[in-house]
């Protein structure tokens, strides 16, 4: 009995000095020196790994910034002041990225667009897509199943109504649904662009009237009313131009006939939902 | 004689994979089978950690079983075998060897490091890789059966982990009833795959 506590023991301690030995020559020779700066830079970073700076997370954005391949203001989401201490950290200069934000251009929810069919399988944008073209009339217009909400790692992205709808509020305009849409109907803008027009269909005036109560319609209300060169005429599509973009005052001096052209705020509170809320 | 060895064979490598594969019919290392099995990156990048980490590991312990712990010492006339400290020596070993592995890999293989890395700290307290190195102790293997059957096994658990990550990831379009959403249904969905697997019993 006692051996065999003195021989477990020694055996124990045995093979715990020579890991704990093992480990320690490994550490001491094999090290990699880390950069001490990573950790300070990551602990600054908002470490949601979103990728909205083209890196993979966060981490590989911080080392982008030592190496000097980034910028700091290249991270969408972190605050000026973020910015601000990430500069600090390094030493650079902060590098100018107006912030963004994204919009859906539709505004066809379950009220104002026609069903053409009642969609009953994958509950996904893209895959519905594929199907005749989903559920709604439309074939340009928002499926509202969620893929972009699905993808964006900030929970921005609501369903009214079966619209998506953007919340300015939460986007930090890091992009990921703009590559998810199978419509292609996200566009990142400047955050200081309130008015849109919330259309992207390059259909024909009456074709589009037939599948949606309010679609652009091209009418160019909206662009006598603005200055020049604030709104772009594609054929039966007027595009906002987000270089040059109009003020709000727009939408009251054009009297939109077909209520396309909204504020972001406008947008989120004209009538969508309003009976049935949230269903995502 | 020759029979034998191939149903031996047999054994450590279909049988290892899928009559007992480690989550399905062993129900080891569930934690990582339901943690990263939400998208199936993460669940690649973790069963190719597993498969590394388990099979060096199960050398490791292997050749401390053979040559240590399964030996009898007489000291003083008394037959002493040490037999009991295998759990404890093992998980000191695994760890340590997770430890070394993380750097050694910083070091010689950055890109590697980037694919494993965040899943080798995941790692050190798998129940799987501690399993495999008991099974291999209890049944009495010798140290190349144990580096076969180790490797097959983490093969059958990583086959499961990127099966079920295919199927969560399928899962997640479905419009699932609202009390079974989430964890509930992505656990009735693995009872549902150990089922299948149960299939394969009758293979060796």
């Amino acid at each position: 009995m006692g051996s065999t506590i003195f021989l477990s023991a020694v055996v124990l301690i045995g093979i715990g000095l020579i890991l704990g030995a093992a480990i320690g020559v490994v550490y001491k020779f094999f090290e990699v020196p880390v950069d001490p700066r990573v950790e300070l830079l990551l602990e600054l970073l908002p470490g949601v790994n979103c990728g909205g700076c083209g890196r993979a997370g966060c981490a590989d954005f911080a080392r982008a910034l030592i190496g000097g391949e980034a910028a700091p203001a290249k991270c969408p989401v972190a605050s000026q002041e973020v910015v601000a201490q990430l500069a600090q950290v390094l030493g650079v200069e902060i590098g100018r990225a107006a912030k963004q934000v994204a919009v859906i251009l539709c505004g066809g929810d379950l009220t104002h667009a026609k069903g053409q069919m009642l969609y009953n399988g994958v509950d996904d944008c893209i895959s519905a897509s594929q199907v005749a073209g989903g559920p709604k009339g439309c074939r340009y217009g928002c499926l509202g199943m969620g893929s972009c909400a699905r993808a964006c790692p900030f929970e921005a992205i609501g369903i009214v109504n079966g619209l998506a709808v953007v919340h300015n509020e939460y986007c930090v305009g890091c992009g990921k649904c703009v590559d998810v849409c199978p419509r292609g109907l996200v566009k990142l803008v400047p955050v200081d662009a309130k008015v849109h027009i919330y259309c992207k269909s390059p259909e024909k005036a009456p074709a589009k009237m037939k599948v949606c109560d309010i679609p652009c319609i091209g009418c160019r209300k909206c662009v006598k009313a603005a200055d020049e060169g604030q709104f772009t005429v594609n054929g039966f599509l007027v595009e906002v131009n987000y270089g040059d973009y109009p003020r709000p005052d727009v939408i009251e001096k054009a009297k939109c006939p077909k209520n396309c052209l909204q504020t972001c705020r406008g947008h989120e509170e004209f009538e969508y939902g309003k009976s049935i809320g949230e269903s995502a | 004689m020759a029979q034998e060895s191939l149903v031996n064979l047999l054994e450590l490598t279909v049988g290892a994979m899928l009559v007992y594969n480690f989550v399905l019919a062993r129900f080891l290392g569930i934690c990582p089978f339901l943690g990263v099995s939400k998208k199936l990156d993460t669940a690649l990048g973790m069963s190719a950690a597993v498969v590394f980490v388990m099979t060096l590991a199960s050398l490791l312990t292997a050749l401390i079983d053979v040559y240590l712990l399964s030996r009898s010492f007489v000291i003083g006339g008394v037959d002493i075998r040490l037999n009991f400290l295998q759990t404890l020596v093992f998980i000191a070993v695994i760890a340590a060897l997770v430890q070394m592995l993380e750097v050694l890999l910083q070091k010689f293989s950055p890109a590697l490091y980037r694919a494993l890395g965040i899943y080798l700290p995941l790692i050190t307290t798998n129940c799987a890789v501690l399993g495999v190195a008991t099974l291999n102790a209890g049944s009495g293997r010798n140290v190349w059966e144990s580096v076969v059957f180790a490797f097959f096994s983490s093969l059958g658990f990583g086959l499961a982990l990127v099966i079920f990550s295919s199927l969560r990831e399928r899962l997640e379009l479905s419009a699932v009833p609202r009390p079974f959403q989430g964890m509930a249904i992505a656990l009735i969905t693995a009872g549902i795959l150990a089922m299948a697997f149960v299939g394969f019993s009758g293979l060796c």
